[in-house]
């Protein structure tokens, strides 16, 4: 196995699908000669001409249009969402085309469709470049929705969804395209549908996705040492959804903290606790607890910011809660100057 | 141009057409429709114009006044007909209805129901066609009133840089009819010259009589080859004009004179188009009372078949969602 960033990842799996299959076109603003925003398609428009990486004006709504239409004539289109704050403007052709079109159709065509691109907070970004816009399309019936964590993960999902037949919203992340693990060689896949167990344990289980996994493995490791075992179950894909997993991991544990990066009110995390209520709610000994970013447009001020987005520390307070006990956090251990050990 | 006997068979279909629209509003009132139902009456000379002029490999994209769509490209009345009435033997199985009508197999890849959101589609489609080799053309229809939305603009500047390299090859038929719903091209339009705004984006358009069968063909035949020669798109501004209501239950139109109405039914294109066969010999009143007869007779058979098909089957509310399945749900 080797060792590769998630932007790269991505990258050569775009490179991989786009040698064994002519119809894959991408397009996006900024993607060929400017070499991707995060540098996602470096090198793409040499390689494969303005033909097959084409730069789009900004106009979000003609392009993701136009990509719909492609991939209603057989092309398999593969869409740069600079931001996925930007989609918003395309949500029209999101949601009343892409997601729609086979069914009110009958079945005539597919929309072998992937739209791809960073969601969530950057760094001071602020209200209108750092939100999570994963609950809104995880809403609608026609769409997949992916939200990879790791480089592995972003290899084989992204090759799923690029051999799919339907609309895929693919929602990385920009503050892990640094970030490295190992990928498989050859041709890796990862199935949508199909939740991780990242971490096993007995007594709690943490569910997160995307970027958010790093925070639960990392409480999951510190709650450890103060002698809870929590599962850390990462969703992969949110729709469709593992319930099957989340429900048999509940059933051991009895406790469930979900974490999510978007606000609270109607959200990731809210399905998942109405699931677990529906499938495992006789071998509930806690509310579900809920771990979210503040309900407000994100500010500017890194203090701010930082207050608004879910961390390791509040994960563990929620463990904490679901376990009805007191365990200290690791910056209230700090600031206390007392150590236990 | 194709000689005028050919015509005769495009007469045809355009009285077919308008008979079955008749029907549709019937069916509409005795409650048999659902929903939503916009009719085309009055607008046939346009459809009938570019969709005669197309090749069978071409494809076209429209809004959700589509039924002459489906139509003129050969889908059986009876499934147009089903369709409508919501039943599984429906161009679609009962899931779109009037507005979402489909016949992929015939290049015909919908009626929407988003004003202006299927010009981008049909821009990719018309990419695709050329990404593809072929030399096939798409033609996207669409009304006066798409084109105060972003998608046509997205989309038209979109298709001029695209047409640059000859990748394009989209033809736009604006069928101003007037109307947005009820909101005329004056009270919508800052600039009321329409074809201005192609030409903004470097898409030469043509206007043309819309009510009048030939004028209509004759214009779409040098917009859909030139467009396949060059790989550029090309736009024609139809004039036309909507008899009926801009849907069904609009029956009140306070937003235009009976007065309007009834010049206009004066430039009907249908006896346009009888007075230009009758001129060639090719049509008296005999052969006339025949295609009636026809369409009569063809439509109560779609209206039979669509009374007598099952409704979609409870398990068919789930299918079609997704092409693929996998672990999980939904």
């Amino acid at each position: 196995m080797a060792i590769v960033s998630y932007r790269e990842a991505i990258r050569s799996t775009l490179i991989e699908e786009m040698d064994r299959d002519l119809t894959i076109v991408l397009l996006g603003e900024e993607i060929g000669l400017y070499q991707g925003t995060f540098r996602v398609t470096a090198d793409l428009l040499a390689r494969y001409g303005p033909g097959r990486v084409i730069d789009t004006p900004t106009s979000e709504t003609g392009f993701v249009g136009a990509a719909i239409g492609m991939a209603m004539l057989g092309l398999r289109p593969v869409v740069e969402m600079m931001t996925w704050n930007f989609s918003l403007v395309a949500l029209d052709q999101i949601v009343n085309n892409a997601a729609k079109i086979r069914y009110f159709s009958g079945g005539q065509v597919d929309i072998p469709l992937v739209i791809r691109g960073p969601n969530g907070a950057g760094v001071q970004l602020s209200a209108q470049h750092s939100q999570s816009l994963e609950a809104i399309y995880a809403h609608i019936p026609g769409l997949h929705v992916v939200t990879p964590a790791t480089p592995a993960e972003a290899k084989g999902l992204l090759r799923t969804a690029i051999r799919g037949n339907d609309p895929v919203i693919f929602l990385e992340n920009a503050a892990l395209y640094g970030s490295k693990g190992e990928v498989p060689e050859g041709e890796f896949v990862v199935p949508f549908g199909a939740a991780d167990v990242a971490r096993s344990g007995s007594d709690v289980t943490i569910v997160a996705y995307s970027r958010m996994l790093a925070a639960a493995l990392e409480a999951a490791e510190y709650l450890a040492g103060e002698g809870v075992e929590a599962e850390v179950i990462n969703l992969r894909t949110l729709r469709p959804l593992d319930r099957g997993t989340l429900v048999a991991s509940v059933k051991r544990t009895h406790r469930a903290v979900v974490v999510q990066e978007q606000w609270r009110p109607f959200g990731t995390a809210a399905e998942i606790a109405a699931t677990i209520a529906e499938g495992a709610f006789d071998a509930l000994d806690a509310p579900v607890e809920r771990v979210t970013g503040a309900d407000v447009p994100m500010p500017y001020a890194r203090n701010l910011e930082l207050l608004a987005l879910p961390n390791a520390e509040d994960i563990v307070r929620a463990v904490a809660r679901t376990l009805y006990r007191e365990i200290k956090t690791p910056s209230e251990r700090s600031s206390g100057g007392q150590s236990d050990g | 141009m194709a000689d005028l006997r050919s015509v005769l068979s495009w007469y045809r279909r355009m009285v077919l057409v308008r008979r079955f629209e008749e029907e549709t509003e019937r069916a509409f009132r005795r409650g048999k429709i659902g929903g939503y139902l916009h009719v085309y009456s009055g607008q046939e000379a346009v459809a009938a114009g570019f969709i005669s002029a197309m090749r069978e490999d071409d494809i076209c994209f429209t809004s959700y006044r589509d039924h002459a769509f489906a139509l003129l490209r050969g889908a059986p009345p009876g499934a147009v007909m089903a369709e409508l009435y919501g039943k599984a033997t429906g161009l679609a199985r009962g899931k779109g209805g009037s507005m979402h009508l489909f016949d992929v197999g015939r290049g015909f890849y919908g009626g929407y129901g988003i004003v202006g959101g299927h010009i981008p589609l049909a821009l990719g489609a018309a990419y695709a066609l050329r990404y593809q080799g072929s030399d096939r053309v798409c033609l996207c229809f669409l009304g006066d009133g798409a084109m105060n939305t972003g998608a046509f603009h997205e989309s038209l500047n979109m298709a001029g840089l695209w047409g640059q390299t000859g990748q394009c090859p989209l033809v736009l038929i604006v069928e101003n009819n007037g109307y947005a719903m009820g909101t005329s091209v004056a009270r919508s339009s800052a600039v009321t010259d329409l074809a201005a705004r192609f030409t903004a984006y470097a898409i030469p358009c043509e206007r043309v009589d819309g009510m009048d069968f030939l004028a209509v063909r004759l214009a779409a035949e040098r917009a859909i080859a030139e467009t396949r020669t060059s790989g550029r798109p090309t736009a024609v501004e139809a004039i036309t004009y909507r008899f009926a209501g801009h849907g069904a239950a609009d029956v009140v139109q306070p937003y235009r004179s009976k007065e309007e109405v009834d010049q206009a039914r004066r430039r009907d294109p249908i006896p346009t188009l009888e007075g230009h066969l009758h001129a060639a010999g090719l049509l008296d009143d005999a052969a006339m009372a025949a295609i009636r007869e026809e369409a009569e007779q063809a439509v109560l058979a779609a209206v039979r078949y669509a009374e007598e098909s099952p409704a979609p089957p409870p398990e068919s509310l789930y299918a079609d969602v997704y092409a693929d399945t996998y672990g999980g749900e939904a």
